[in-house]
Formats: structure tokens, C-alpha cells, sequence
């Protein structure tokens, strides 16, 4: 396996329409379980304040940062509410064998 | 003078907010108290039934009110009806600007913006300067220097407060600031928090209040008579009472530069009547710890809560005469806190940025 993709967690640690927290060498991303059972991975804290996503809440395609309530379409990574402006990263997940695998590319944010 | 006793500066382009990112006080990382996550996530569930329901109930009660008051204009009969009226204009104006602002009175995205342009016109909030300064207030909540809503400095000045019940002192510097937008200038202080991104929102936003107060005044201008503003802007003023009443139980009086709202926030038990108006925002320690929990689920909440926090204040005439009081022994003594005892239950309250320990010796609950 190519030696980016990390595994986090298994497949059921996520309920539907949640979010985890998932922590690797120094850097936090958030684990998105979508009501259709896809699987997503963003960075971990909010762009607008360092706030855990893992904190908030996931509606449909949309995590909402639990302090100022800025949101991001976890799928794309898009910030759609104030005051969240900057987008977040998003990071290629596979699910095998019932685990999820993050592939962690690029530099930290 | 003591140098304890020496006046801060509350600016936010003072030396405090250095000060306060010096002792690690600007967005920190604040107390929660623990909450499963399965039901915490049942308490932000978020649906549009509760804010619909009140949002036609109180558009009704206001039309009513404004249909009463219109047919008694002439008459003494007008005092009391216009005070209803701008009492219905302002307070539930002042509580679903801040609900819709923070998107969780409905669940859909639109309906929450639509009410928050509304009720942010209403009490003369421009929505994008406020929707940043009540953004920075969740951050630093009273933390001097970084936070924009600080109602009073210590010692409080009476001349303002006095004032702030007819709205004379954020009236005119909103009124102020729309000015300055108009002209495509941001003020100091709101540079401190409004990104440079937003500028251009807020720039428009001001011009089209400025056409609104140009339309009543011609409007009164017109019908040579005061009534068309004693229906659309004057109402923020002289229907203020109420809101400022609700504003200062929140946490003047209490703790300032921590990271507790245990310590800085108070929740009142307010009756139905109030919490209509307020829209639960009596439950306001709730509040600031899970801003993500709507409304009409802050009850829950507080049950979830309740045995990790001080007692709530019993009313809203407890907690306004013990905010008094406090004031009151600030003019001599500014260090002057409200200090409220956790009940055995509780974790320690944490006063600065250190990690939550329960365990860790020698902390023990404040006492009154």
C-alpha cells in the first residue's frame, strides 16, 4: 500500500451523518461518516479559530464548527458560513477490510 | 491610587488585548463540561418548527401591537401602546438577531439569514461589523481588550448605563459607524475583528440602511407628523428597556479575564413570557459553552448541565438587582467579583489556560 494512506479507524467507530477526531504525527483531521455511509477526511481544526471539527455537528454534507458555528461542506472541503472564509483541506479515504484509510499528502496547514 | 485600582483600558487598540495574548487568555481553549457525545449531538439537532412557530407569533403580536398603537396616536392611550410595541420590536429584534446570527433557530440556511437581516435592522446591528464582534465575544468572552461586547468597564459609569436603557450609547455609535461605512471607512476597532474581506459587505449594508432612515424621515417629512418613525427606527430606542434589562444579566458583575464561563456567564431562570422574548437566552452559561445547540433545546441543556454549575439566579429581578449591587461596590472597589459556589457535583472551575484536572490538588470551588 502506498505509504501515504494511514489507517485511523475502523469503519463503525463513525456513526452516520458524525464525525471523529484523528490524530497523526503532529497533525489533527476530522473523519466524516455521511448519512449514505460514504466516508471523508478534512483537516481537523476550523480554518477560522483553532476549534476542533470533531466537536461539531455534521448535517448532510455540512460540519458546523461548535464555537462560532462557520461551515464547510466536508465533501469539498468548501467553507459555506461565516465566519469560516478559508477552505479546509480535503484528504482521499478508502475504507478496506473495515477500516478507513486517510491518504495524508502535502504539508501540514 | 492602589494600581489595582487603576482604570484598564477596554479598547480593543489598547494595551489589554497585548496583555491578555501575553498571559494566553486570547482564543484559548475555554472549560467545557463533559457531555456524551451521542446526546450532545441529539441536543443540536437542529429543525425549523420551533422558530417558525415564533417567528409568526411574534411578527403577530407586533402587528397587533402596531395596529393599536396606530389608532391611539392623539390620545395618552399611545404611551402605553407604543411602549408594547417597541417593546416587541426590540427585545425578540435583539434575541433573533443573535439566534439567527448564530444559524441555529432554523434548520434551513435561508429562513436563518432572512431573520437575521430583519432582526439585525431592527436593533440597528449591521449584520456583517456584528456578525464578526459577536463572533469575537464567543472567543474572548470578556476578556479586556479583546472583547468588542464588554457592556461596562470597571468601575462601571453610571451616565452610560443610565442612558443604554433608551439605547444612547450603541444607538449613535452604530448610527456613527453606518456613516463611516457609507463612505467605504471602517473604524479602528472594528478593524480589530472584521477581516479585510468583509469590508465591502459591510460598506453596503450601511449605505441601505442609510436610504431606510432617509425613506422614514421623508416619510415623516411628508405626513408632517412623527409616526411613521415611531414605527421603523425610534422603536430600537424607546422600546429598549427590556433588552438592556435581559443584555445586563449576562455577565456583568462576574468575572472577567478567564476561562470558565462558569465564572464570567450567568444563567436566570426567567417565565415564559421573558424566555419567549429572549428566546431561551436566559440559559446563557449554556449558551456560551455549546453555541451550537439552538434555542428551543437550551432547557435540555441546562438539565444536562446543571450539576456542573453554580445555581442559576431564581429570576430576572434577582439577577438584575445582584448585577446593581455589584456595580455599585465597583465604583469603590473595581476588583469587585460575584463569586458563586459550585455545587459538590461540580469540576473546578478553571481560571486561566491550563488543562481541566478535577483531580488536581488544591483547587477548590469559589465561594459567595
Amino acid at each position: 500500500m502506498d505509504e501515504n494512506w494511514v489507517a485511523a479507524c475502523a469503519a463503525d467507530d463513525i456513526e452516520e451523518e458524525d464525525v471523529i477526531r484523528f490524530d497523526h504525527d503532529g497533525r489533527s483531521f476530522a473523519i466524516y461518516r455521511s448519512a449514505d455511509g460514504d466516508y471523508y477526511a478534512t483537516d481537523g481544526f476550523c480554518t477560522h479559530e483553532k476549534v476542533h471539527l470533531s466537536e461539531g455537528l455534521v448535517m448532510g454534507p455540512v460540519v458546523e464548527c461548535p464555537k462560532h458555528n462557520g461551515r464547510f461542506d466536508y465533501t469539498t472541503g468548501k467553507a459555506i458560513r461565516r465566519p469560516a472564509c478559508a477552505d479546509l483541506r480535503t484528504y482521499a479515504v478508502k475504507v478496506e477490510s473495515g477500516s478507513v484509510y486517510v491518504r495524508i499528502q502535502g504539508e501540514p496547514a | 491610587m492602589d494600581a489595582s485600582q487603576a482604570r484598564r483600558d477596554y479598547s480593543l487598540t489598547g494595551p489589554e488585548g497585548k496583555k491578555a495574548r501575553e498571559r494566553g487568555l486570547a482564543a484559548a481553549e475555554w472549560y467545557a463540561t463533559p457531555i456524551p457525545r451521542k446526546r450532545l449531538k441529539e441536543l443540536m439537532k437542529r429543525k425549523n418548527g420551533p422558530a417558525i412557530r415564533d417567528t409568526i407569533l411574534w411578527l403577530a403580536l407586533l402587528a397587533g401591537a402596531g395596529v393599536l398603537a396606530y389608532f391611539s396616536w392623539g390620545t395618552w392611550w399611545a404611551l402605553p401602546a407604543f411602549f408594547v410595541y417597541g417593546i416587541l420590536y426590540t427585545s425578540p429584534g435583539d434575541s433573533r438577531w443573535h439566534e439567527c446570527g448564530h444559524g441555529t433557530a432554523f434548520k434551513t440556511p435561508w429562513m436563518n439569514e432572512a431573520v437575521y437581516q430583519f432582526a439585525s435592522f431592527l436593533v440597528l446591528r449591521p449584520a456583517t461589523p456584528w456578525r464578526w464582534s459577536h463572533a469575537r465575544h464567543h472567543t474572548d468572552t470578556y476578556v479586556v481588550g479583546r472583547d468588542p461586547e464588554i457592556h461596562q468597564p470597571r468601575p462601571p459609569v453610571w451616565r452610560r448605563i443610565l442612558i443604554q436603557f433608551a439605547h444612547l450609547v450603541g444607538g449613535p455609535r452604530d448610527i456613527r459607524r453606518m456613516f463611516l461605512h457609507a463612505f467605504g471607512r471602517m473604524d479602528k476597532e472594528e478593524k480589530e475583528y472584521i477581516p479585510e474581506t468583509e469590508y465591502r459587505k459591510a460598506f453596503w449594508e450601511s449605505r441601505v440602511y442609510l436610504l431606510v432612515f432617509a425613506f422614514v424621515i421623508a416619510s415623516c417629512v411628508y405626513a408632517s407628523s412623527l409616526l411613521p418613525a415611531m414605527f421603523v427606527v425610534l422603536p430600537t430606542f424607546y422600546g429598549a428597556v427590556l433588552m438592556v434589562v435581559f443584555g445586563m444579566t449576562q455577565h456583568l458583575g462576574l468575572h472577567e479575564d478567564v476561562l470558565d464561563h462558569r465564572l464570567n456567564t450567568r444563567t436566570v431562570y426567567m417565565n415564559r413570557a421573558f424566555r419567549f422574548l429572549y428566546w431561551n437566552m436566559n440559559y446563557h452559561i449554556e449558551h456560551h459553552m455549546f453555541p451550537m445547540v439552538p434555542y428551543h433545546a437550551l432547557p435540555q441543556l441546562h438539565e444536562e448541565m446543571k450539576a456542573d454549575c453554580p445555581k442559576p439566579n431564581r429570576s430576572t429581578w434577582d439577577a438584575f438587582s445582584e448585577v446593581i449591587r455589584a456595580l455599585l461596590k465597583q465604583r469603590k472597589d473595581r476588583n469587585y467579583t460575584i463569586r458563586r459556589e459550585l455545587p459538590p457535583t461540580a469540576r473546578p472551575y478553571q481560571y486561566g489556560p491550563k488543562p481541566r484536572s478535577p483531580e488536581a490538588p488544591g483547587e477548590q470551588p469559589t465561594t459567595a
